[in-house]
């Protein structure tokens, strides 16, 4: 935790709330939907499937797999010293996609299809934000 | 065929300079293209009543009607990024043949290059606090375009074996075009060794994956069938179009090897009452070299995945059975932050047989593709000459 961060943070308002909430307190809450049954991610009001107001906050398992990522040799601004540093897309086990960044791993060893698992990034005193890391050690450490 | 195909026609197609045009605003360049625009088709400013226009400042289009002193009495400002100019050409051809208007300007200028040299570069996808990706993606370290585009070619790289050596080969044909063409920025010869020798940006995608950043703008003249005859040039008939977008941030694609081209794309064969085997030109929106891939696909040119094996050989060069992006595209022609106007006029000069040394022949149809955003929004026109 770093009280001087000075990376873009999250904008928060009513509707996302909870899940800022949720990752502060090491949490990753995701939306349901009660009437179709279907998750959505980022976390809306209604559900982008089947219009239902009536979704729910679950606790997501925390585990998925990469479904793509990129390591940008060229930052986005206030990343200049990240140099170079991955972007993943998540898929949770719920089915949703994420975007995120991959921890505990060199950037040689992403691979589409690894199996990550959330962590918690407490930049400031009032944001955390979800990372993911290998389930286990990538194969090239393994040996 | 759809009621709309040949109900409308593109009469005349004009450019501002172009490349780097730190003297001019775009609204300068906008009336030159304008200008340019009417002049190619023997028409004058007073005969527009419809306007067509996308810009990222507040009210653009509203802004450039008053500085060409147009008061239109159809008026769309559709932005859906590099594609809104394939948006327009349906919306005008809807519009013109339902009686709203009866000439429509479509036109658009932006200065990236002389912007970024201010220091006064944008982006297009963030800005305001309370938008999705500034909330969910950006504290990440995404930036837009190049890392979005590259978490779709590694994808499709993961899923089908596409290879960065195929996707360069859609580099060197775009330069094999641009030396072909006086007004291309890049010229100089370039070696699918050059394309992967280039630096990398954001893994997959080298420099020479990515699009030029230029000035300039265009304008694009349609009218009725009616008028279109009896005008200085002869009538590109539109023979179909179709729209659509998936998404807006790069997580919320659907499927990151599929575009809304597949959408936008049926729609507009549909309408032309054609097929893919028909197209004799392709004039596809060329941000990134995965972007033509993806469009290739999505299109029907090629099956899903097949992309990368359909490039090879330089099958989109000069000399190759499939000719695409004869300006030499957003990788080697220009690129000012959407490109879709220059593959219009590309593909309407193509058609009039007015192109020289890049001519293809013969040629009497041609498909334009715009992609805009995160590959959100896709917008297909098909043309054709009598």
């Amino acid at each position: 935790m770093t009280a001087d961060y000075k990376k873009p943070l999250p904008y928060i308002h009513s509707e996302t709330k909870a899940y800022w909430e949720g990752a502060k307190a090491h949490e990753l809450l995701i939306r349901k939907c009660r009437t179709c049954n279907r998750h959505h991610f980022y976390p809306r009001d209604l559900c982008p499937s089947c219009f239902s107001s009536d979704v729910e906050w679950i606790k997501a398992s925390g585990r998925g797999h990469i479904y793509s990522f990129t390591v940008c040799h060229r930052p986005a601004p206030s990343f200049e010293k990240d140099v170079p540093y991955n972007i993943a897309l998540v898929e949770l086990e719920e089915g949703v996609r994420m975007m995120s960044t991959i921890v505990e791993c060199s950037n040689d060893d992403l691979k589409i299809g690894m199996a990550v698992e959330v962590v918690y990034d407490d930049v400031t005193p009032e944001i955390t934000l979800p990372k993911f890391r290998p389930v286990s050690p990538p194969a090239r450490e393994r040996s | 065929m759809g009621a709309l195909t040949r109900k409308a026609a593109i009469v005349g197609v004009g450019e501002s300079d172009l490349g780097y045009t730190p003297d001019k605003t775009f609204l300068q360049l906008i009336a030159q293209a304008t200008n340019r625009a009417l002049d190619d088709a023997g028409l004058q400013k007073n005969d527009i009543d419809g306007l067509f226009s996308a810009g990222w400042l507040t009210m653009e289009s509203i802004m450039i009607a008053e500085y060409l002193g147009i008061q239109p009495t159809y008026s769309d400002n559709t932005l859906s990024g590099g594609s809104a100019f394939e948006f327009h050409m349906e919306h005008a051809m809807a519009a013109i043949s339902a009686g709203l208007c009866e000439t429509a300007l479509i036109c658009y200028a932006e200065t990236p290059l002389s912007d970024r040299k201010r220091g006064m570069a944008r982006s297009f996808a963030t800005g305001a606090p309370q938008e999705p990706e500034e909330q969910f993606e950006i504290p990440y370290g995404q930036w837009v375009p190049i890392p979005t585009y590259a978490l779709a070619a590694q994808r499709h790289m993961y899923q089908y074996g596409t290879t960065s050596t195929q996707l360069a080969e859609i580099a060197v044909a775009a330069r094999k075009w641009a030396s072909l063409n006086p007004s291309a920025t890049m010229r100089d010869p370039l070696t699918i060794d050059d394309v992967l020798a280039s630096p990398m940006m954001s893994t997959p995608l080298r420099l020479r994956d990515c699009c030029l950043v230029s000035d300039g703008g265009g304008a694009v003249i349609v009218t009725t069938a009616e008028r279109s005859k009896n005008l200085r040039k002869k009538p590109v008939w539109i023979l179909g179009c179709g729209e659509s977008h998936t998404h807006r941030s790069i997580s919320g694609m659907p499927d990151l090897t599929v575009t809304p081209a597949k959408l936008s794309g049926e729609r507009a064969f549909r309408m032309a009452g054609l097929a893919p085997s028909d197209i004799g030109l392709l004039e596809l929106y060329d941000s990134f070299t995965i972007t033509v891939l993806l469009q290739l696909e999505d299109l029907g040119f090629c099956p899903k995945g097949e992309g990368g094996r359909f490039v090879e050989g330089q099958r989109l060069a000069p000399g190759g059975q499939q000719p695409a992006n004869t300006s030499g595209g957003g990788l080697s022609y220009l690129h000012t932050g959407m490109f879709g106007i220059f593959l219009l006029i590309e593909a309407a000069r193509q058609l009039r047989g007015e192109c020289g040394d890049r001519q293809v022949q013969p040629v009497k149809t041609a498909l334009c593709n715009g992609i805009g955003g995160n590959l959100a929004s896709s917008g297909t026109v098909i043309l054709g000459v009598d």
